[in-house]
């Protein structure tokens, strides 16, 4: 598979999709990766399952402020210089790149640099989704380990990180994003063409474009686009439970920042006032309860993803976007079983994110 | 009073200049006169009439103040425009998107002159990527010298929170290419690199024109004998002096709709409203809040450039009095978006024409007296319920998206389509439509003030959040009265704070806003 210039903009559509709400603007993403993809032609996909047992895969991930992002722009230089400091910390080359986060900015990065640098980008990520933290990412739950990771900004610096502890990782690495002005291309999670079979989640580069596609097709012929996204993911493997939560308009949007994070309610109500939907976001869309006749009950929540999108156009809205009096449709989707393991589900699962309830597949859950 | 203190405003739309003279809070005159392709000959003929109409002799008018569409519709259509060469700061940060990266291809064969990105720039704190250096400064404005460029725009990685290197390439561009134009992105944009820069590129590329346009208002409000001053109205509903407006014409970009809101808003006596404005073929709702537009968030796309200047945040939808009205499948009743426009007089049914408008069945609907309603036929007539539930219900939803909140809101209609709408609006406490309605756009223009505003991230940790609101209200202050406020009348109109995540030190991005009368009415 390739992604060719024309596919940037549906690709950057699917993978604000699959933000779930945070993950990012793609914005800079796109524009970055158009560049790359004119300049040097279309990047390669490849299928984990190509990959040889001991290939070197390397996941890159920009790391920092959303302000800083939008006047800092990292580019080609940045990603390049993580990627050739951990081939020297390794002693070899690497075969491929891969995303850590396919939801929002993140899905874009690892796929211009692959582009501009010429190897090819696996078709897998770390998350299936996008999610707040560094260490929410399945490479990590299912064993590997972060370092050797390395942090490069504008000025050629790079730092390297050597730990045996993953969280250390993460606690070592932010206070290093200040000084390199607040924003940085990271490379991390070093991992063999074996460990990516097994730790990552699959398909979610052809995920991302397929539902970019399936949305831009029903637009251009005109037909309903809710329709189009559902008859794509019931056709893909691991993403093939999607239905409509709930067909509204915002009456209240209620947020607070509590550490660090950008937290909050949405709350639709259906057009005849009898039901509501109640959304918890922390900085993604984490879990979703149907009210009516005075019961509350969980229709779905985090690792599922749930998407926010306007009931016209199908275009996914971002958490710092909603507004009171949009006209929304929110989707839910199954995530793959590797993301609803008893292991992931302590690192992503409803407790980890305060949740006082165990994880319910969407599926199971009926109306 | 004195028998001086008049005003006037003028709104030079793409099809009608409106004039109308203001006395205090009274509307002396009014006056509709097509647009003409002379921008000047346009307004002498409305300036002629209005003054007529209200009896006064030119030496009674102490101030005119011009909204106009102008700038707007010749960068969209890549009209008379300069080619622009760029300068970014940045290196060796933000160098993979350069300057006109995600431009569309006409407006970019219309404006992009030579472009170069050199050391420059800040981090979020102020602190510089990298020192400019001066001699590849130089080496860039000889170049672009060499190539002919009489515009230039100057960006730089948060010039926000510091335009001082903005400013030193400034003057050795200056120094190299003496009469050029210059922009610099912090004096226009907000936190954003390349939709500020795209700001800043459009500005300069529309520099010399509005040097021109400029120079026709002072001439034709010379050859009137109007020896008084005047002003541009901006997008966010303030005056500008015109030595401004030549220097910043984007800032004139959302003029056209923040004066129909302003103007409604005064019309109806209210601070906090929604002002629904309904034309020929579109219906804009903005939203005023403490007597000033409420302003859009998001990036605002002009011609399919990505900017992020000041613009008042407007919903558009497809009703207007022309909107086409068909009958679809299952018998539902849809309205537009399609209008016949200016030609409604010639096309609607009961203007004798043949087809079926949003006016046909505001008239059907007895809405509205006009033309002949007998003219239409017993099936159409029959369509009027239907019809005016699904154009209430537009207009509903469209007022309820403008919303901040679930409360009721005033609603102010206005424009020559509000007889579409009805008297009463599910979601709104009141419905008013003042008469001169037609006009609120002039008069939008006469009653504009001045603003002044601030836009910087700041470190709470180190100075406190008190004293760095203080700060903050004091530039912003000092911003409004260097525009021409009188001191007495600033306000803070709006204060907005923006954590920064991730980042330690209490990092805040602080807006405000400060604005007041001008000096002007005051005295008078």
């Amino acid at each position: 598979m390739q992604i060719a210039l024309e596919d940037a903009r549906d690709f950057a559509r699917g993978a604000a999709f699959l933000g779930t709400g945070g993950g990012g603007d793609p914005y800079i993403g796109r524009l970055l990766l158009e560049q790359a993809l004119r300049r040097s032609g279309p990047a390669q996909v490849i299928a984990a399952d190509s990959l040889e047992d001991d290939a070197l895969v390397i996941p890159i991930a920009g790391m920092g402020a959303p302000t800083v992002i939008v006047e800092k722009i990292l580019g080609f230089a940045e990603g390049e210089l993580a990627l050739r400091t951990i081939e020297q910390r390794l002693g070899r080359k690497a075969s491929a790149i891969m995303s850590a986060e396919i939801g929002g900015l993140n899905a874009l990065y690892p796929v211009a640099i692959a582009a501009h640098l010429g190897l090819p980008v696996v078709d897998a990520d770390g998350m299936g989704r996008a999610f707040p933290e560094l260490q929410m990412v399945s490479f990590n739950i299912y064993g590997q380990r972060a370092a050797p990771a390395v942090m490069t900004d504008e000025h050629g610096d790079a730092v390297l990180i050597e730990s045996l502890d993953n969280h250390r990782v993460e606690k070592l690495a932010r206070p290093v994003v200040v000084p390199m002005g607040g924003l940085c291309m990271m490379a991390l999670y070093p991992m063999s063409g074996a460990a990516v079979r097994e730790c990552a989640v699959h398909t979610t580069l052809s995920l991302a474009l397929g539902v970019g596609r399936a949305l831009a097709a029903a637009r251009d012929d005109q037909r309903d686009p809710f329709e189009a996204l559902f008859e794509f993911l019931r056709g893909t493997k691991h993403y093939r439970h999607c239905k409509l939560l709930f067909d509204g308009k915002i009456v209240d949007l209620r947020r607070e920042t509590r550490d660090g994070w950008a937290s909050g309610q949405a709350i639709i109500e259906d057009p005849t006032g009898a039901e509501r939907l109640i959304i918890d976001l922390r900085n993604e869309y984490l879990r979703a309860r149907r009210a009516s006749g005075g019961q509350q009950y969980t229709v779905a929540i985090a690792p599922d993803l749930i998407a926010i999108l306007d009931r016209e156009t199908a275009e996914p809205i971002t958490t710092e976007n909603l507004k009171y009096g949009q006209r929304v449709k929110v989707v839910g989707v199954s995530a793959p079983s590797i993301m609803r393991s008893a292991r992931a589900l302590e690192v992503w699962g409803p407790r980890a994110f305060g949740f006082d309830e165990p994880f319910q597949c969407l599926e199971a859950v009926s109306g | 009073m004195k028998a001086s203190n008049f005003r006037i405003g003028i709104d030079v739309g793409g099809t009608n200049t409106d004039a109308v003279v203001m006395r205090g809070r009274t509307v002396c005159a009014a006056c509709k006169t097509p647009t003409t392709a002379d921008v000047g000959a346009g307004i002498q003929a409305a300036l002629r009439e209005v003054l007529q109409q209200g009896q006064l002799t030119p030496a009674q008018v102490r101030a005119v103040m011009i909204g106009t569409t102008h700038f707007t519709n010749a960068f969209v259509q890549a009209r008379d425009l300069a080619r622009v060469g760029v300068i970014r700061l940045a290196a060796p940060a933000s160098v993979s998107l350069p300057p006109f990266v995600d431009w569309p291809h006409a407006l970019r064969e219309a404006v992009a002159g030579p472009t170069f990105i050199v050391r420059g720039g800040y981090n979020f704190d102020g602190a510089p990527i990298a020192a400019p250096n001066e001699q590849e400064l130089a080496e860039a404005a000889a170049s672009m010298r060499a190539s002919g460029v009489q515009s230039v725009a100057i960006s730089s990685v948060f010039a926000p929170v510091n335009d001082a290197q903005e400013r030193c390439a400034e003057t050795l561009v200056r120094a190299a290419i003496p009469d050029c134009r210059i922009t610099r992105s912090a004096d226009i944009g907000r936190i954003g690199l390349l939709e500020r820069e795209n700001a800043a590129i459009m500005n300069a590329s529309l520099a010399a024109l509005a040097d021109g346009v400029v120079r026709s208002f002072a001439d034709s409000l010379a050859a009137l004998g109007l020896d008084c001053p005047f002003y541009i109205s901006q997008n966010d509903g303030s005056l500008m002096a015109p030595q401004v407006a030549q220097r910043f014409p984007v800032l004139t970009f959302a003029s056209g709709p923040t004066n129909s809101i302003r103007g409604g808003a005064f019309l109806s006596g209210l601070d906090d409203c929604i002002v629904v404005d309904i034309g020929g073929t579109t219906t804009d709702v903005g939203a005023l809040s403490k007597g000033l537009p409420r302003e859009s968030s998001a990036a605002v796309d002009v011609g399919g450039v990505r900017t992020n200047f000041r613009m008042p945040d407007v919903l558009s939808i497809g009703l207007g009095g022309g909107s086409r009205v068909r009958v679809g499948e299952h018998g539902a009743v849809c309205i537009g978006p399609d209008s016949v426009g200016y030609r409604l007089r010639e096309e609607a049914q009961v203007f004798g024409g043949a087809t079926l408008t949003a006016t046909d069945i505001a008239v059907a609907g007895e809405r509205a007296q006009l033309g002949d309603p007998g003219a239409l036929s017993a099936q159409q007539r029959a369509l009027a319920p239907k019809a005016l539930e699904r154009i209430d219900a537009m207009i509903e939803e469209a007022i309820d998206r403008m919303k901040t909140c679930a409360a009721p809101a005033d609603v102010v209609l206005v424009g020559g389509g509000s007889v579409l709408a009805p008297r009463r609006i599910r979601g709104a406490a009141r419905v008013i439509a003042p008469p001169q309605a037609s006009v609120a756009n002039a008069i939008g223009a006469a009653i504009a003030q001045v603003s002044g505003e601030v836009d910087q991230v700041y470190s709470y940790e180190q100075l406190g959040r008190d004293a760095a609101l203080d700060q903050a209200r004091s530039a912003a202050t000092a911003k409004a009265l260097e525009a021409g406020a009188a001191p007495d009348s600033v306000r803070i109109a709006d204060i907005e704070e923006l954590p920064l995540q991730y980042l330690p030190g209490g990092a805040v991005r602080v807006r405000v806003k400060a604005m007041g009368e001008l000096q002007a009415f005051v005295e008078a």
